[in-house]
């Protein structure tokens, strides 16, 4: 009884502000008849018949598709290259001034340049998301391998466990919560340059509708895409916080026990 | 290095340095290959000419055509004469000047906003589904509305870099605002602080490092903002030079920026740092660092 009753609040407190500002939005939008500013309802209205159709289909799922295939490319690259450069002090001095320049390079600029190699097309864009997404991944690889318990280094070392157990069963395990911090950061890259590379040149991705809506002064129709964006990135993030939880499990309840005593 | 400019939000670089449970042993001998006498600055160095050598190279023997990458002497060259040219010191100022602006009013908007909710338990239960909410939203998505109502203006630039920066200063000062110690809160409050008392001696020193962890994550993710806006909205700016001079087939000139902004992106990272270094001398953290000699 007092379980749900305290459910119930918690869904309150969660729920009260955001249903708040949505009222007032809808409140002060409603009678509305500035241009760029149209009433919530008649932007709700066009997010369902535009969004949440089949013609929805052809700019949606490209521009996930290329968000995933760059993501997930830019994430086994960024492990595969930082787990060696990690684990050798050389090589690590060697190229983190490179590193350090590269990653510091603002991605955006690179949605130019991979134009003249790769064109307009797909490449394009997952190469521009893989660029862009790889250097926090990678960097973080790098901090998470260096930082290894040396202790347990030691241990295997002593217990001569293989190449391919040790990486499995130590150095991936012990860099992972590193590992996730870049990936975490990629994803939020990965999204702008998502949408950055089909509005500077695109034939269909969300990018591209959103920038045709705002050329052709569709406002109810450009606010339904910045709402659909919003989403995406939303939910985006609420699926790599599962993705974490669950990989990481282990990690986060070794720090509730050590944070508990 | 690269290890504590890469750090989570939310933590702060005494609490990372642990990695696994693993807290880094003060005076530990470093790692393997610590005998051979190569300095580290020399290392980089080498990679950093391998890399020149290597832009070099590939175009010259034709395994990437000239005329999408330029060797890297004649993007030199062209870099050169772009330091000349007035051209490039607008671009140059414009960029900064956004970049500066927007950092300046999300870490304001961002500490404020932060010490307020933060200080109080009720405020910050009712709006942390609101932050966790809009906090992903990408910035870019508000190109569209950013162009409509300013065109190619400065404010343009300036809503995407503050939405984009603003939550990294807020979420950290509210961890910090958060990890004030309760004893001394107690005390505070028993020798009768007023709210500006505790804001300046209790919550201030406590919420610092968190703070200048915002900063740093901050001024990365305006400057990126910054030239988004350059290349997506086409805001003057060197992001626009680039988009520009790749239309106009100017290679050489388009790489020299890209170069620029990366030398740009660089300086930001390590004068973060140093600020950080500098503001939180007094902290453990940073006592920890330099005692370890890492």
């Amino acid at each position: 009884m007092s379980g749900a009753l305290s459910l119930a609040r918690r869904a309150g407190i969660v729920l009260a502000l955001p249903a708040a500002l949505i009222a007032l939005w809808w409140v002060t939008s409603a009678g509305s008849d500035s241009f760029y500013f149209p009433p919530l309802a008649t932007i709700l209205h066009t997010f369902v018949t535009l969004w949440l159709s089949p013609d929805a289909i052809p700019n949606v799922v490209p521009s996930l598709i290329r968000f995933a295939v760059g993501y997930f490319a830019a994430g086994l690259i960024g492990i595969a290259v930082g787990i060696p450069v990690g684990a050798s002090r050389k090589l690590r001095q060697t190229l983190e001034p490179v590193l350090e320049f590269l990653r510091a390079v603002p991605p955006p600029v690179l949605v130019p340049v991979l134009i003249l190699f790769a064109g307009i097309g797909d490449e394009m864009k997952i190469l521009v998301i893989v660029f862009g997404c790889v250097w926090p991944v990678l960097l973080n690889t790098v901090a998470g391998v260096r930082a290894l318990d040396e202790v347990l280094e030691d241990v295997v070392r002593c217990y001569r466990i293989g190449r391919m157990a040790r990486l499995w069963h130590f150095v991936l395990p012990g860099a992972s919560p590193q590992i996730f911090t870049g990936l975490r950061q990629s994803l939020s890259v990965g999204i702008i340059l998502m949408v950055v590379s089909e509005m500077f040149a695109a034939s269909n991705g969300i990018g591209f509708a959103l920038v045709q809506y705002q050329r052709t002064f569709a406002i109810p129709e450009m606010w339904s895409g910045i709402i659909l964006l919003g989403l995406i990135g939303i939910a985006l993030s609420l699926v790599f916080r599962a993705a974490e939880a669950w990989l990481l499990a282990w990690y986060h309840g070794l720090r509730r026990t050590q944070r508990a005593n | 290095m690269a290890a504590e400019a890469t750090i989570a939000p939310a933590k702060i670089g005494a609490k990372i340095g642990a990695g696994i449970g693993a807290p880094a042993r003060p005076g530990a001998p470093p790692k393997s290959g610590a005998r051979t006498g190569v300095p580290a600055w020399l290392r980089g160095l080498s990679g950093l000419i391998g890399f020149a050598l290597i832009l070099e190279i590939v175009p010259r023997i034709g395994l990437v055509s000239p005329h999408y990458l330029p060797p890297f002497s004649a993007i030199m060259v062209a870099l050169f004469r772009e330091l000349m040219s007035a051209t490039f010191w607008t671009a140059f100022a414009d960029t900064m000047r956004a970049w500066a602006l927007g950092l300046v009013i999300s870490l304001a908007a961002g500490t404020v906003i932060g010490i307020v909710i933060g200080s109080s338990n009720l405020l910050r239960t009712l709006t942390y589904s609101t932050i966790e909410f809009l906090r992903p939203i990408p910035s870019v998505a508000l190109i569209p509305l950013a162009v409509l109502l300013f065109g190619t203006q400065l404010e343009s630039t300036l809503i995407l870099v503050v939405y984009a920066a603003f939550w990294q200063v807020l979420i950290q000062v509210l961890y910090g605002v958060h990890d004030v110690d309760p004893v001394a809160r107690e005390t505070a409050r028993s020798y009768g602080l007023g709210t500006f008392a505790q804001v300046r001696y209790l919550i201030w020193p406590t919420m610092l490092p968190y703070l200048m962890t915002g900063v740093r994550l901050a001024a990365a993710v305006a400057l990126i903002l910054a030239i988004t806006s350059e290349i997506a909205i086409d805001t003057e700016g060197l992001g626009r030079e680039i988009s520009q001079t790749e239309a106009g087939g100017a290679v050489a000139i388009m790489y020299a920026y890209v170069i620029v902004t990366g030398i740009v992106g660089v300086i930001v990272n390590l004068g973060a740092r140093a600020l950080e270094r500098r503001v939180l001398f007094w902290h453990p953290s940073m006592r920890l660092d330099a005692g370890s000699g890492r």
